[in-house]
């Protein structure tokens, strides 16, 4: 098998079951997305890949921990030592000559716009700055594999730009980069996704793969539907109701062309149905 | 009101290291401590050395308790009263009786066991009659030789004891405060997916406490001793030795509570709760001797026992390590334990499942 990841994963906490039989594969030169709710399982899974967190069953395949960047749920970084003592003991840790690391920090202090705070404790920084602070340490090992527990959530459109160009930067380097996001249109610019939801896969593919899966069509409507049976299938988006019809074909009035946030929201709507059924 | 009442009950019943120390700890305080706090020495260990030993030690009061006699076979060139000395010195007896000395027998004491001293001073001074006993003052035809703490001085015994107070006061409350910052800043995270092994991490943690300890314990003997009096007359580098073993159970123990902490909270609570212990149990306030036996086993967890013992024996009495060797054997057991104890928990969440 090519490629970095989790093949029928599950994690128990105590009666809760946080992780099911989930799989994922990050490929090489590719940047994979974990979507979900909140507690879907986005961060238990990739705290499995990374190494922080060993699964109950199933298994994981990773590169040596010297080849793994890993960008935890919190900052990751010391709040009490400064930027640039941060990411000298994380080259430190990971044996990095000090030149060639010197010359990383370097580029991507620049590009990120952290140059200027080098010597700022990391404590004092801003929540985008932070983040794109934990992703350059995370990348300094030059990883074969870059897990980043949600490095865009809470962070400004500038740093969120700043922080893409690291994520695509280390991509086109040939990492496999595996990161979680709660924003679906994140998750498009994806290579592949993975929808979570409670612990459970809901769909997987290619971004244009799982929105081409809904069955049926989605139409706009002003109100939320009156009819027992659209209401259930019916959600809320920018200021109209959308709702899934399986059956209806293109031609259903006020049909729009799904993108991957309707996919996953349907996806969730079916699952949750079928749970309703069964 | 009353909702904040309830709130600090529900939290106080979902916090229970906190409850078990509001309940149980005063229990068990009380029990251990009522037992120890005593101060009352009930046997004397001595020693006899000279001609008509046997006969003295036969005619001794019940407070005195035979721990050795001056025997000729074996102590080779050794005097009677050099033997004696010796005894003192290297702790096996708390009064020595010598006979076959001009004017008359020679009552050597040891100033540095306190509570024996005073007490066989009043044995002494009952014998002579009710006259208070100093040194060199002569009782019941007996001359009287108070060694290593003539004045029977309390900051003489204290003072290498506290050193070692203060070292676990510094070492393990400020240790124990390590994992556990690094679990609720998220760094802990961080460090179980770098390529760090377990013990790496855990010598990486202590090392440089280590070094700030010993820096500490350094400028409390030189305290102790230029301002108290108090005298350093063995080996330093028997008590560096001894230093040393001790400060790492003692940041090691730090790291073993940070290690099994959830929150910096819980980790001061537990790292006090081994404080006081060692603080009444050790030796240094009650002496062990005075300890019931039920309770005095826990005194030989602690190595705060050890410590004392092997730093009043270096200062005050010069004792040697070949006779210290059992204090060092306990420390560096103690040590061993609680380093592999660490370095095991560190392991559960730093190489989760794996054997990196």
């Amino acid at each position: 098998m090519n490629g970095w990841g989790a093949y029928e994963v599950s994690v128990r906490f105590g009666a809760r079951q946080a992780l099911d039989g989930v799989s994922i594969t990050a490929l090489p030169g590719q940047v994979t997305a974990v979507v979900g709710a909140d507690g879907a399982g986005k961060t238990t899974l990739l705290r499995c890949i990374a190494g922080a967190l060993a699964p109950g069953a199933g298994t994981v395949r990773r590169p040596p921990a010297r080849r793994i960047g890993y960008l935890p749920p919190g900052p990751g970084v010391y709040e009490d030592l400064s930027v640039a003592e941060n990411l000298r003991f994380r080259s430190a840790s990971y044996d990095i000559p000090a030149p060639a690391a010197q010359r990383h920090i370097g580029e991507y202090l620049e590009r990120t716009g952290l140059a200027a705070a080098q010597d700022r404790l990391a404590g004092q920084l801003s929540g985008g700055m932070l983040r794109k602070l934990g992703v350059v340490a995370a990348l300094l090992p030059e990883p074969e594999l870059l897990v980043l527990d949600e490095p865009t959530t809470g962070v400004d459109p500038v740093s969120r730009a700043d922080l893409w160009w690291l994520i695509a930067r280390a991509a086109a380097g040939g990492a496999a980069v595996l990161m979680s996001t709660s924003y679906t249109d994140e998750a498009a610019r994806a290579a592949r996704v993975l929808v979570l939801d409670s612990g459970r896969t809901l769909a997987e593919g290619t971004p244009a793969e799982i929105v081409a899966a809904i069955p049926g069509t989605i139409a706009v409507r002003p109100e939320r539907p009156a009819a027992q049976d659209e209401r259930r299938r019916s959600w809320r988006r920018a200021g109209a109701w959308r709702v899934w019809l399986p059956s209806a074909g293109p031609g259903h009035p006020g049909t729009v062309t799904p993108d991957l946030q309707d996919a996953v929201c349907v996806a969730a709507l079916r699952r949750e149905l079928a749970d309703a059924d069964a | 009101m009353r909702a904040m009442i309830v709130k600090e009950f529900r939290q106080l019943r979902r916090d229970r290291r906190t409850l078990a120390m509001m309940i149980v700890m005063p229990v068990l305080l009380l029990v251990i401590l009522g037992y120890a706090a005593s101060f009352d020495v009930s046997s004397v260990p001595t020693v006899v050395a000279g001609p008509g030993g046997a006969a003295v030690a036969k005619a001794l009061p019940a407070t005195f308790h035979l721990a050795g006699t001056y025997q000729a076979e074996t102590a080779g060139a050794q005097t009677p009263e050099a033997w004696a000395r010796d005894q003192l010195r290297d702790g096996h007896a708390a009064v020595a009786i010598v006979t076959g000395t001009a004017p008359g027998p020679l009552v050597l004491i040891d100033g540095t066991q306190l509570f024996d001293a005073q007490k066989t001073l009043q044995e002494l001074s009952a014998l002579s009659g009710g006259k208070p006993v100093t040194t060199a003052s002569v009782t019941t035809s007996a001359s009287v030789q108070i060694l290593y703490n003539p004045e029977l001085k309390t900051s003489y015994i204290m003072i290498p004891g506290l050193a070692g107070v203060i070292l676990v006061f510094v070492g393990t409350v400020i240790t124990s405060l390590g994992v556990v910052r690094e679990r609720q800043a998220g760094t802990l995270e961080q460090l179980a997916v770098m390529p760090l092994r377990p013990a790496d991490v855990f010598l990486g943690k202590i090392i440089p406490y280590f070094v700030v300890a010993l820096g500490d314990l350094a400028i409390v003997v030189a305290v102790g001793v230029a301002v108290f009096g108090v005298p350093f007359a063995g080996s330093a580098a028997v008590f560096a030795l001894g230093a040393l073993l001790f400060v790492f159970v003692t940041l090691g123990l730090g790291v073993l509570i940070s290690s099994v902490s959830q929150t910096q909270g819980q980790a001061i609570q537990l790292a006090v709760m081994t404080l006081l212990p060692q603080v009444l149990l050790s030796g240094l306030i009650f002496p062990l001797s005075s300890i019931v036996i039920g309770v005095r086993w826990i005194a030989y967890l602690l190595p705060l026992t050890y410590f004392t013992e092997i730093s009043r024996g270096v200062m005050l009495r010069a004792q040697p390590i070949t006779s210290l060797w059992p204090p060092f054997v306990y420390l560096a057991l103690l040590g061993a334990i609680v380093a592999t104890l660490a370095t095991l928990r560190f392991r559960a969440f730093l190489a989760p499942g794996t054997s990196r």
